[in-house]
């Protein structure tokens, strides 16, 4: 068992948490297969019989639309004899799974349905009345706004209270809809990355590495944006969006970072993105008429630009984003990166959100390339006996807790990687969630 | 987080006004003219591409040393028959993937007309450019910016070795209109980076114009890669 008290110091953490398979295999048995983990979003499985296939941890999972309209997440495996029910990663199952194997099927919540040559079993232990003979089923399911997660153990915090103030991802993102909900885009890129995943984690509130990482897309953005607006006055955002990342040291350290309990954080905004054209305005008109002037002006001025829920999610709510991983090994990392649209919105605003979800998180990014890039190095580095630390001493010491909230006074303080440590640490001494 | 917290194993809570966090405060703006960008502060004295013996500093865009690869010719049949457009067309598409494979994009870039549209989709259902989720979906002006990132000298993604080879064929023109073609053709490239090479094939359809000096030009390249749906084993950089 991983001692996770004599790898994680306040202010650095041994280089074996990110290398080590053992420790890896651990994560995955203390983390992942007991907390509370995404599965997708209701939209994704409309119909009864559609279902998503969908990893847990080591655990392959279905995500499916139940006959009572509820989603149910049930282990792709069949009871008989092991064979894994679904062999694709979407689809509708019609009314029942169906082994392929020996055709043993199951109702859409896991019951067994029919066994073949069922009087092969009398006097048996394995009758039908045995729950042996149905699929397992995830311990607990729930959703909040409509993303739905699982946890594989039935002990432990409810959802809500895993969330904590986290929730804010999803409230963010529904409250931009003026009826309060999002659907998915039902098209998910995967990337593969090759590093641990706390890496992508660690990176997603480290508001100093973008202008040294991001340095050429952000050089190059910014001509092209100057440029236009010299010879139009106005400039589409999406080139901001860009030009960004390149910005300056002082800039970047006066964007916060606010981290909670269990490891999930937010970045505050930089990018601007209530600017007072047209669209905008009209999308605003529509949230005031939903909401009153005050609601409406509090969902607008919130200010994200996203929220971590450690260990696996980074949420851009006011883009509608969201990217989710899956570990699969010490080295290797599947992100999984949606798309969602606010129901009721002009889609002037889809179409705006579109263009950072094409730019910067599709498989051609101008951005994640070089993020990839740093952190197949870091994996690299860090298996080499060049050194057994990894240092988080930026602004230690510096930051202010209040009621368990970390709040850095310096944008870039590591104070994003010590609270993660925190998290991981209470993890992996088995706390629950 | 408070020890109170620690030892009743509760989920410690940033209160019922916890809103007031995010209360708006910072918003980078643009800055003016002439102002550094942090990128800037810390500009290279060094360059993780440049080749070995080379100055600190030196400029290493990468391919501009190549020589520009030429269009075929395109010479007339013994049997007295003119140039035909098949002949035409395929010869503007093999200069386009040697253009590639040689790291020339400018030369690439100035094969789309002006209002070209470089347009990876992600489901062979998609039909319009913009509007969904896409691989690319570029104009030029997003072309120069990908072109001004890969060469500049701290695009680190850029520093491994890598290479591209393109082989094209089943080029078949599916209508002549007006001044419009439509083509479609086959590729298969493999891509060499670091030390491990990559497949990726798939279908282009280009709709070709011509300009005012008669020479064929991109107004829309879509590409679908048939394996555009499977994870990507690391991203792409450069148009395929």
């Amino acid at each position: 068992m991983t001692n996770a008290t004599s790898l994680v110091e306040d202010d650095r953490v041994h280089r074996s948490v990110y290398t080590d398979p053992k420790i890896f295999d651990d994560e995955m048995s203390l983390i992942w297969e007991r907390t509370w983990v995404y599965c997708g979003h209701e939209s994704q499985v409309p119909h009864a019989g559609d279902y998503y296939a969908v990893t847990i941890g080591r655990q392959p999972m279905i995500m499916v639309r139940q006959a009572d309209g509820s989603v149910g997440v049930l282990y792709n495996r069949c009871p008989h004899r092991g064979v894994q029910l679904v062999g694709n990663l979407k689809g509708n199952t019609g009314k029942a799974f169906v082994c392929s194997y020996h055709a043993w099927s199951f109702h859409l919540d896991g019951k067994v349905r029919a066994i073949p040559l069922a009087q092969g079993y009398q006097d048996t232990r394995m009758t039908r009345d045995n729950p042996d003979c149905s699929v397992k089923r995830a311990a607990r399911v729930d959703s909040y706004r409509g993303f739905v997660f699982a946890s594989l153990v039935a002990e432990g915090p409810s959802l809500a209270e895993f969330l904590g103030e986290a929730r804010i991802a999803f409230d963010d993102m529904c409250d931009r809809s003026p009826v309060g909900e999002v659907e998915v885009v039902p098209i998910c890129h995967r990337v593969i990355q090759h590093s641990n995943w706390k890496f992508f984690m660690e990176n997603q509130l480290d508001a100093l590495h973008p202008s040294v990482t991001h340095q050429s897309t952000g050089i190059a953005a910014g001509k092209v944006e100057k440029r236009l607006k010299a010879e139009q006055g106005s400039v589409p955002l999406y080139y901001h969006y860009l030009s960004t990342f390149a910005s300056s040291f002082d800039q970047w350290n006066a964007v916060q970072t606010i981290n909670f309990p269990f490891g999930h954080g937010i970045l505050k905004a930089y990018m601007g993105l209530r600017p007072r054209d047209p669209d905008t305005l009209a999308h605003e008109e529509l949230l005031k008429q939903a909401y009153g002037e005050e609601r409406a002006e509090e969902y607008l001025s919130r200010s994200i630009h996203h929220v971590l829920v450690y260990p696996y999610l980074s949420v851009q709510s006011p883009l509608q984003q969201l990217r989710c991983l899956r570990p699969i090994s010490a080295d290797r990392t599947l992100s999984e990166i949606w798309h969602f649209r606010l129901k009721g919105a002009p889609e002037a605003i889809y179409r705006r959100s579109l263009w950072y979800y094409n730019l910067v998180n599709s498989p051609a990014t101008m951005i994640n390339a070089d993020d990839l890039e740093n952190w197949t190095k870091a994996q690299w580095g860090l298996a080499s006996d060049g050194g057994d630390w990894v240092s988080f001493h930026r602004y230690h010491g510096d930051d202010r807790e209040e009621g368990g909230v970390i709040h850095s006074n310096h944008g870039t303080s590591e104070a994003v990687m010590r609270s993660q440590f925190r998290a991981w640490t209470r993890y992996m001494q088995g706390a629950r969630p | 987080m408070s020890g109170e917290a620690d030892s009743r194993g509760a989920l410690p809570n940033a209160g019922p006004d916890f809103e007031h966090l995010l209360a708006q405060e910072v918003v980078i703006e643009a800055r003016p003219d002439g102002a550094r960008t942090g990128a800037q502060d810390i500009e290279p004295d060094h360059s993780p591409r440049a080749p070995i013996g080379a100055t600190a500093g030196a400029d290493s865009a990468a391919g501009t040393a190549r020589p520009l690869p030429r269009a075929g010719l395109l010479v007339a049949g013994s049997t007295g028959m003119g140039i035909d457009l098949q002949r035409e067309v395929e010869q503007l598409l093999f200069l386009q993937s040697e253009l590639l494979d040689t790291k020339q994009w400018q030369g690439w870039m100035d094969l789309f007309d002006e209002r070209g549209v470089y347009w990876m989709p992600v489901a062979p259902e998609q039909t319009e450019w913009e509007g969904s989720p896409s691989i690319f979906a570029e104009d030029k002006l997003m072309m120069e910016i990908r072109k001004g990132r890969i060469t500049h000298p701290n695009a680190w993604s850029q520093a491994p070795m890598w290479e591209t080879n393109h082989v094209l064929g089943n080029v078949a023109i599916e209508s002549v209109d007006g001044g419009t073609i439509q083509v479609r053709s086959r590729f298969h490239m493999m891509e060499l980076r670091r030390d491990d090479v990559r497949h990726f094939g798939g279908t282009y359809r280009h709709t070709l114009v011509r300009d005012a000096a008669g020479a064929l030009r991109i107004r829309l390249q879509r590409v679908d890669l048939f394996n555009g749906q499977a994870p990507f084993d690391y991203v792409l950089q450069i148009w395929v």
